[in-house]
């Protein structure tokens, strides 16, 4: 398990080099052009001597080898800086955006505790909700229960969060004005009356998300268990007379938790993309308004950090899961 | 009903501000749909950034809601009259106020003029004013508080440096290291400018949110009445709208782009109402003047081949006349708009009104038009003179709005027997200007465009210039230039030339209006709206002036709480 491990984590280099070439070609081939967005009233000479600023007049591989370097070198030393306090001395270049001029590293350190807060909120929220759920849908199916429960899940799955989160804005902003319909990022937990601020800020958020996400993985649940109830170790379990409790909550879930588990974690990474979407109807502000807002604006740099940070934690989740199934399931074993 | 709401409008109005001290207020909340990126406004020329920046920064003058134009940091407008304006217009000599302080306590200087000038002109920094201190040869500081601009041609009109929340003072202590290439690695002074305004940065969140406070240097001891501002950034024009209307959260939001009835449906609410302002914005059909034919090749849309139809001066009056202008005001802008007759709209002492006859549609008129010169409906019902039918193709960028008046303008043109095409572009391509891409609207392989524009400040002379000859885009200037529709016309290029030549102000009037007429008259550019800015303001806040010439926070240092 631990070669194997090695063995993957080596084999990610190679391509996580081969996303970020991919990723920048994709970029750089787009018709996006950062002075697009300015008023007409700056003349195209002043554009082009933005473009040149921003080191477009460069040649298509010396900006991608500069922004390894930037990204991959100066990036990494200065988190050894702060990290060590050791000091390297020099002038190191860092990734800096095309919209705020400011290096793009620090700007993703600002906006990852919201969408945590938030987005991670939310997804753990959503496999609470929904793991029970798969679980008594599956257990009792085609009761009262199961109906609704997949009733339910149908909407959160099909109904998208524009609109879910513009109503709930709407009923409990506008109508009955419980919470607050922009969400307060500068605001510091320090006592009660904040700390239910925040609570009063995340609800609207957080239960729209964990909708979507609830729906998906209790869809998941209930038929992973419902595949391993009518399996003959279940039948045996019962003839043995073991409680029926047991029997689904020891030998039933544990083998159904595996394909669930592969889900939960391929969807982590997502939390960290933020949810570009529902960021953007509360005004959290996260990472996912931080990706949208950036191409829009035709900001490569930031675009191109933030898309391979999440490949990275792609990589690293599939590793994960692979890794976990191992875990739950002794009879998997890759050496 | 009407009496009430006029009798609570005069409550409002008269519960004037008391004479309070600086930040008795509490928190002023403010909101951009778009949220700011930086708050240095030489590094970015976007709308949000300049007047984000502008509670912060300040030029030597700006201009009022009237677009006059009115001292700020200087003492007075320098002019020939005052003598702070040379006789052969090279120079102007501006005097600072006596015991400005920066927020940090520093005395303000002349010098600080002459580093934002060396900043913003340095050619490596990419600096998005540049064009504010364009001709300027030198500036210097004759002493403490008095600059002197020396421009390298006589500039009738020299208020571009240091005027307009697009040109404010930079203090030179704190962006000392920042000129050329080193500018973007400033970040704490990019995001934390120190200022001379009514506020300063006390955090800034790129692309999310900026804190700021009160000022403690400010020259008005009793302002501002706030002691914080909270300047939210992200989101929708509908959420921001909703928030300062509907729920009351926010005190001012910005820009709000919505559907007339939309927006009368958040005032119903009645928790705050809509504010507008008109200024030089007008959204505008332009009319190619070449052939746009792909078999050209290289030669397409340049002034080698005329355009086969709409080089008649009759197609082009007609394609005006069909237009219902009052009716893609009442679909696209509601108060936010008007019908516009004219490219160059404002101010007021350079509009005409020689040419408001095109606010009637006249289709019936627009046929007989089309009759007489020859183009005649053919067995489809399009009209055709000589094998050539006039169908066009139109485009414009992606945009609800633009959508809606492209397909009423279709059927308009349909209605005379013209025949169109409909093409939008994503905005970013469209205004772009890139020139390897066929879709910009320099390269205008459309036969019609629709965009709308202005020119920054009141002064019109750069912005009439646009449709000189030389500056058509063509593929000797990459496909860069302002004349988007290749007007050429030597009349219209010796107006612009005596424009650049006159200083005196009735004089630059009537030469400004004469190409406006020409333009119009020729029917060049079919003016639709003229666009005003709009936002939305709480009841609970008070002292807004909105200005279409200037940033609208202009006068953030006079707002106050209603109580």
């Amino acid at each position: 398990m631990f070669n194997y491990t090695i063995r993957r984590l080596l084999l990610a280099v190679p391509t996580l080099l081969l996303i970020s070439f991919l990723i920048f070609l994709l970029l750089d081939l787009a018709p996006s052009d950062p002075t697009a967005n300015l008023p007409l009233t700056i003349p195209p000479e002043v554009r082009e001597k933005i473009r040149i600023s921003l080191g477009l007049g460069e040649a298509f591989h010396i900006r991608f080898l500069l922004w390894c370097k930037q990204f991959f070198y100066n990036e990494t030393l200065n988190i050894l800086e702060q990290w060590w306090g050791w000091d390297f001395g020099g002038d190191r270049l860092r990734v800096l955006s095309w919209q705020t001029r400011s290096p793009v590293v620090d700007t993703i350190v600002q906006r990852i505790p919201q969408t945590l807060w938030v987005v991670g909120m939310s997804y753990i929220v959503g496999i609470l909700i929904a793991v029970p759920i798969g679980i008594l849908s599956a257990y009792k199916q085609y009761s009262w229960f199961d109906q609704i429960g997949t009733f339910v899940s149908m909407v959160g799955y099909s109904v998208p969060t524009f609109f879910t989160g513009v109503l709930v804005i709407v009923i409990f902003s506008v109508w009955l004005g419980w919470f607050p319909s922009i969400y307060d990022t500068t605001l510091v937990v320090n006592d009660w009356s904040s700390f239910l601020q925040q609570v009063k800020q995340m609800i609207m958020p957080v239960s729209v998300l964990a909708l979507y996400n609830a729906a998906q993985i209790s869809r998941f649940m209930r038929a992973s268990m419902l595949d391993n109830l009518n399996q003959d170790y279940v039948r045996t379990a019962r003839a043995k007379g073991i409680r029926e409790r047991s029997v689904i909550l020891v030998h039933v879930l544990r083998n159904s938790l595996i394909p669930v588990v592969t889900v939960i974690a391929l969807g982590v990474p997502q939390v960290f993309g933020g949810a570009i979407i529902t960021e953007q109807v509360f005004k959290v502000n996260g990472l996912g308004q931080l990706l949208i807002i950036a191409i829009q604006a035709g900001d490569v740099p930031t675009v191109q950090t933030l898309t391979f940070i999440f490949a990275v934690l792609i990589v690293f989740f599939n590793l994960i899961a692979d890794v976990l199934y191992g875990i739950l399931d002794p009879r998997i074993r890759y050496d | 009903m009407k009496a009430l709401l006029l009798g609570a409008a005069a409550i409002v109005a008269m519960a004037s501000p008391t004479l309070a001290e600086r930040g008795s207020d509490g928190e002023l909340k403010i909101i951009y749909w778009q949220a700011p990126s930086t708050m240095n406004p030489y590094l970015s020329g976007g709308t949000k950034e300049l007047e984000a920046a502008s509670l912060v920064l300040e030029p030597l003058a700006r201009y009022d809601e009237g677009g006059n134009m009115v001292a700020w940091l200087a003492e007075s407008i320098p002019t020939v009259g005052n003598g702070g304006v040379s006789a052969d217009l090279k120079t102007i000599t501006w005097k600072l106020k006596d015991g400005l302080l920066w927020s940090d306590g520093s005395k303000v200087t002349a010098d600080d003029a002459v580093f934002t000038w060396k900043y913003c002109s340095h050619p490596e920094g990419g600096c998005a004013q540049s064009e504010k201190y364009n001709d300027v040869t030198n500036v210097e500081a004759l002493d403490e508080l008095t600059v002197k601009v020396t421009f390298g041609v006589s500039k009738p009109f020299p208020y571009g440096p240091f005027v307009g929340a697009q040109a404010p003072l930079l203090q030179a202590a704190q962006f000392a290291d920042c000129l050329g290439t080193k500018a973007p690695e400033c970040t704490d002074a990019n995001f934390g400018p120190i200022g001379t305004g009514a506020y300063k940065v006390t955090e800034f969140r790129p692309n999310d949110v900026i804190s700021l406070a009160a000022n403690t240097h400010y020259r008005d001891a009793a302002k501002p009445a706030f002691a914080t501002v909270t300047f939210k950034g992200g989101g929708d024009a509908a959420a921001a709208g909703r928030s300062v209307l509907e729920t009351g959260e926010f005190d001012y939001a910005w820009n709000m782009q919505l559907a007339p009835e939309v927006l009368a449906g958040m005032q119903a609410g009645g928790k705050g109402e809509i504010v507008s302002a008109f200024g030089t914005l007008v959204e505008r059909v332009m009319i190619n003047m070449t052939n746009p034919d792909p078999a050209l090749g290289d030669e397409r849309a340049t002034a080698k081949h005329p355009h086969p139809f709409l080089s008649d001066i009759n197609v082009r009056k007609a394609l005006s006349m069909a237009i219902d202008r009052d009716l893609l005001v009442e679909i696209g802008y509601g108060d936010a708009g008007k019908p516009s007759c004219n490219v160059l709209p404002a101010p007021e002492i350079y509009k005409s009104t020689a040419n408001d006859g095109c606010l009637v549609q006249d289709v019936e008129g627009a046929k007989k038009l089309l009759t007489d010169a020859g183009w005649v409906p053919g067995a489809d019902g399009i009209r055709q003179k000589d094998g050539v039918r006039l169908s066009l193709l139109f485009q414009s960028s992606t945009n609800a709005v633009r959508q809606d008046f492209q397909a009423l303008i279709k059927q308009w043109w349909g209605d005379i027997g013209i025949e169109t095409e409909l093409r939008n572009i994503d905005s970013s391509v469209f205004f772009g200007g890139d020139p390897g891409s066929p879709d910009t609207f320099q390269k205008f392989f459309a036969d019609v465009e629709m965009y709308a524009n202005n020119f920054d400040g009141t002064d019109p002379e750069s912005y009439m210039a646009n449709w000189e000859c030389k500056q058509a885009p063509r593929p000797e200037t990459q496909w860069q230039g302002n004349n988007m529709p290749r007007y050429c016309s030597e009349d219209y290029d010796a107006l612009v030339a005596e424009m650049a030549k006159t200083g005196d102000l009735m004089e630059r009037a009537r030469l400004a209006k004469a190409m406006n007429d020409k333009l119009m008259q020729e029917y060049i550019i079919l003016p639709l709206v003229d666009r005003g800015r709009v936002s939305a303001r709480s009841n609970a806040l008070g002292g807004v002036v909105m200005n279409a010439w200037d940033s609208e926070l202009w006068n953030a240092a006079d707002w106050y709480r209603v109580k």
